[in-house]
Order: structure tokens, then C-alpha cells, then sequence
């Protein structure tokens, strides 16, 4: 296996975007990646996304954006893990890259969210779920999640205000990011005071509906020399998979893939929790973001919601998270999510994050997660 | 969903039924070719009794395509006393305080919207349950443990 970088990254900003289509997006974010990193070659191109056939009546998703990208003929696919193709479509480049089959390899991730009414996404976004078992019966995504955090409430005995600063922290966040969709700021009173999406999900604990595209374009370490940029170094990649029904699990409120892919990821950068100088969770909703961090052993079953109370959790924290705004307050354009965040932690590590640099920043970490904890992969970025 | 599908899950939605697996006893729902706690791949459909203790539950104000009419709805996930978790709308629930571990059962509604065919799908829910446990005799009884759990995982760091 070879040592891979990234040599390359573009993002669009994220929001509503209403004139521009899916490959409008992808192609802004390629162009940029691969400006970015002053390299014209491209040899594959995979491309994370995970409704466009629901969201935007499209599939046949790698040739239509390697054809507005201008890459035609070259090799590319769709990649689909619900809301971790993202981060899948990235660790195929990387696959691709690690294994010697190609040099130059592109990723991009994009989801174009606003060709559809509400209710056409929420039942897109429910396609992430077992379509037999709980879509079919209504069982909505939110809804999903909304019975974990009361469970979470149940047994840990935590009380909705308590969930408040992990939405606070991302907008406050996502303020210092000219890329994300919200950038004022929210309080916890607002928090508080927020309409319920599913009783006890509220409207801010969740992200919310939009458009974006991010790209990286990957190279062999030994090509880091030809970039423009400082080159971001992959030290581990993985991808780990649960059951697609929330039922199915021994305890839905442990989430063993999303802990199982940080732990195999640890080994393979050779580091451990404490070492993770910021880490870019899948804060769909604030249950998500608790949940991730005790699975990934930052904290312990139950205790996660301690270290957003107690501020470690911001950017002079000992485990900065959602630095640039994280899924709620950069926004979660679903497919293309995984791939902002490798993009985030490449800015941060880089030094390129202006006002909500992490100071010193050598190891960050970013998971990206589908289904209600069903597939999780997992990054480790290192310079 | 539509109507095809609807008719291969009619014994899961009218009779909740599931397997067991013939090699360890496990019971699963939705039904498993493939036992999940022991890897066998002989297993036989299994009727639930339909009773069990609320596990969560959340109200869905925003519904997704094809349940407008319903909403706004409760859903919940049931633990069934045979073990299985199973995920599904309430029923009954209007100016219920509903409460994690309370005893429901199943019941067969209306599921969602009539589809543009015209037809209506009824399928399983839960309602508190109108029986006291004193009242209903005892729990069936299994003596395998939930077939819940995780499947055989490669690796795990």
C-alpha cells in the first residue's frame, strides 16, 4: 500500500442553491480541487451522493458530472453509503490511490437538495432506513432519531436543554466559515424555544435541507512535491457497517460501527483518542453528535453531553468539534457531507482556516455517518 | 410503498410474523434466511403474540410522502415479549401520556394514505394495551436470547 495525500481541495458554499444543478455544484467544487492543487491530470473520479435518483430524478451520476467537469472519457462512478457517500466516495479515491491502481484520483461529494418539497426530501432522506420495516410504516428519519434521544433522555436521565450547546457551538462555528449556510448565531433559549420537527427533535437540533458539493483530489505521497499546497497525508481510512434497521441492534443507543471504524482507524494512524487535535463529527442532529463521541471514546456511555457543558468541546477545547460548523451550521447537503468534512479538517490542518483556525493542528479526524449509525467512515488526516 | 410490495410483507404486516431459527432457538422480526446469533440458515416463519413494552417513541409533525392524512402521528419501537425490538406508528395514543415501558399491543390499522390506485394498506401498530398483564395471563414465554443482536462482525480494531 502506498501513502496517499491530498494534493487538492474545493468546495462550494452550501445553501439554496435554486439555479444551479446538481452537476452545476460537483463541477465548481472539481474545478476548484483541482486549481487548487495546480494539477490538471485526473484518472478516476468517484463521485458520493446519496438520493439523486429520489431528490432529483438522476442517476448515472459519475459520467453526467465527469461530463460537466470536462473529464470525459475518464473512469467514474457513483459512490452510495445514505449520508456517508461523501466520505465513501473518498475512501474509494483513496482505495484507488493506496492500492496503485490509479495516481491522480477525485473525489467529490454532492447532493442537490432543493429540486423537492419538504415532504418529497424527508421521504428521500427516509430511503437511508429499512424501506420494509420503518419508511414504509412512516417512520421518518427524524423520527428515528427522535426515539433515540428520548431513549438517551431515559436512561441517562438528560434533559432536553442539555442538548443546546452542541447546536450553539456548530452556528457559532459555522459564523467564522464563508462557505456554511448559517452563519448567525443561536442561543440556548432559541434552542429551547424552537419548533419540534418529532417530539423531542427540535428544528435546531437538526441540519437542515440544502445544496452543496465538495471535492479532494488524492495523489502517492511521492507526488506531494508537484502541489501548490501543503499536502494533507491519509493516515488510516476505514469503513465500518451496522444494521440498516435501528431495531435490529443489540442497544440502538451503541453505535458499534461508528466506534468500531474510529478504533480501527486509531490503530492505523497509530494514535489514540487523545491525540484527535480536532474532529469532525455527523452532527445530523444533536443525539448523533453525543452518541459519536461515546462511541468513539471520548467519552463515557452517557457522559457525553459533560463535555459540550463544559466548553471542551469549542475551539480552544481539548477536542474541538464542527470547527468550521459541522453538518448544522456548515449545513448537510446529505451525500455531500463526508466530503466537507475531509475538505474542513485539510483547511485546518493546512493552517487555512482564518478565524476558526485550530491552533497547532497536526491530527484531525472526520466520520462520516449513514443510516442511523448503519455505515460509518472514518478519516484520519495528518501533516 | 406500493401495492407488490405491500403484498410480500402481508405476513409480517397482518400476523407480525417473523423466524425462528431451528438451530438455536433464536427469534427474529423482521424474518432472517440467515440467523443473526448463530449464522444457521434454517429458519421458519414465527408469529409474535404482538405484546410487549414501549421501548421509545417520538410524534412526527413533518410526514414524509404518502402519510399527510395521518399526521400527526405517534410511532414507537415495541420490545416484544419474545425479544425482538420492532419499529412501528401507535395507535390510540390521542391524550395518552405515553411513557417509556408501558405495556402495548398489536393491533391492525391503516398505515398510510389510499395510494392512487386506490388501494388502502393495513398493517400492524401498537396501542397501549388494554389488558392488564395480571389480567392476560402469562408472558409467552422463549428461551432463546433476541435475535437483536449484532451480526458476526469481520475485524473491529
Amino acid at each position: 500500500m502506498r501513502d496517499v495525500v491530498i494534493i487538492g481541495i474545493g468546495q462550494t458554499a452550501v445553501g439554496e442553491h435554486w439555479d444551479r444543478s446538481i452537476r452545476d455544484l460537483a463541477a465548481e467544487a472539481i474545478a476548484k480541487a483541482r486549481a487548487d492543487a495546480g494539477v490538471e491530470r485526473a484518472d478516476v473520479l468517484y463521485v458520493g451522493n446519496m438520493a439523486s435518483g429520489a431528490l432529483c430524478g438522476q442517476e448515472n451520476l459519475g459520467t453526467l458530472v465527469g461530463d460537466a467537469a470536462g473529464l470525459l472519457p475518464i473512469e467514474a462512478v457513483k459512490i452510495e453509503a445514505a449520508c456517508a457517500s461523501g466520505g465513501a466516495a473518498v475512501r474509494a479515491a483513496w482505495l484507488a490511490v493506496a492500492g496503485g491502481t490509479h495516481d491522480y484520483a477525485l473525489a467529490v461529494g454532492v447532493e442537490k437538495m432543493t429540486d423537492l418539497l419538504t415532504d418529497g426530501v424527508t421521504s428521500a432522506l427516509a430511503t437511508a432506513a429499512d424501506a420494509d420495516y420503518e419508511a414504509g410504516h412512516g417512520v421518518s428519519f427524524v423520527a428515528l432519531n427522535a426515539m433515540l434521544m428520548r431513549r438517551y433522555m431515559h436512561e441517562h436521565g438528560a434533559r432536553r436543554e442539555e442538548f443546546a450547546p452542541l447546536a450553539v457551538l456548530a452556528h457559532a462555528n459555522a459564523a467564522h466559515n464563508p462557505h456554511a449556510l448559517y452563519r448567525q448565531p443561536i442561543t440556548a433559549a432559541e434552542f429551547a424555544a424552537s419548533p419540534l420537527v418529532a417530539d423531542p427533535i427540535g428544528i435546531l437540533d437538526s441540519a437542515a435541507i440544502c445544496d452543496g458539493a465538495a471535492a479532494v483530489l488524492l495523489a502517492p505521497a511521492s507526488e506531494a512535491r508537484r502541489t501548490r499546497r501543503p499536502a494533507v497525508r491519509i493516515a488510516a481510512s476505514t469503513c465500518v457497517t451496522d444494521t440498516v434497521g435501528l431495531a435490529q441492534r443489540r442497544d440502538p443507543l451503541v453505535w458499534e460501527a461508528v466506534g468500531a471504524g474510529a478504533r480501527r482507524a486509531y490503530t492505523e494512524a497509530k494514535v489514540g483518542p487523545r491525540d484527535i487535535d480536532l474532529f469532525e463529527l455527523h452532527d445530523a442532529f444533536t443525539i448523533v453528535s453525543a452518541l459519536a463521541l461515546e462511541a468513539c471514546g471520548f467519552a463515557d456511555r452517557g457522559h457525553a453531553l459533560k463535555l459540550a457543558a463544559e466548553g471542551r468541546l469549542a475551539r480552544d477545547g481539548d477536542l474541538p468539534i464542527c470547527t468550521l460548523g459541522g453538518l448544522k451550521g456548515r449545513g448537510h447537503p446529505v451525500g455531500a457531507s463526508g466530503a466537507y468534512q475531509i475538505v474542513e479538517v485539510a483547511q485546518q490542518l493546512r493552517g487555512e482556516a482564518g478565524a476558526a483556525q485550530v491552533k497547532g493542528a497536526r491530527t484531525g479526524m472526520a466520520q462520516s455517518v449513514g443510516g442511523s449509525g448503519s455505515v460509518a467512515v472514518t478519516h484520519i488526516l495528518q501533516v | 410503498m406500493e401495492l407488490p410490495r405491500y403484498h410480500r410483507l402481508r405476513g409480517a404486516l397482518y400476523r407480525l410474523e417473523g423466524s425462528a431459527c431451528h438451530a438455536c432457538d433464536a427469534r427474529a422480526f423482521p424474518a432472517r434466511a440467515t440467523c443473526a446469533a448463530c449464522g444457521a440458515r434454517d429458519a421458519a416463519p414465527f408469529a409474535f403474540s404482538g405484546r410487549g413494552t414501549l421501548w421509545s417513541f417520538a410524534r412526527v409533525a413533518q410526514a414524509p410522502r404518502g402519510f399527510a392524512s395521518v399526521a400527526p402521528y405517534a410511532v414507537g419501537m415495541v420490545r416484544l415479549a419474545e425479544g425482538p425490538l420492532v419499529t412501528a406508528q401507535l395507535a390510540d395514543v390521542e391524550g395518552v401520556d405515553l411513557a417509556i415501558g408501558m405495556e402495548m399491543e398489536m393491533t391492525t390499522r391503516k398505515i398510510r394514505d389510499a395510494q392512487e390506485n386506490g388501494f388502502i394498506v393495513y398493517g400492524y401498530k401498537f396501542r397501549p394495551s388494554l389488558r392488564p398483564a395480571a389480567q392476560a395471563g402469562p408472558m409467552p414465554q422463549t428461551s432463546a436470547a433476541p435475535v437483536s443482536g449484532p451480526a458476526p462482525r469481520g475485524g473491529g480494531a
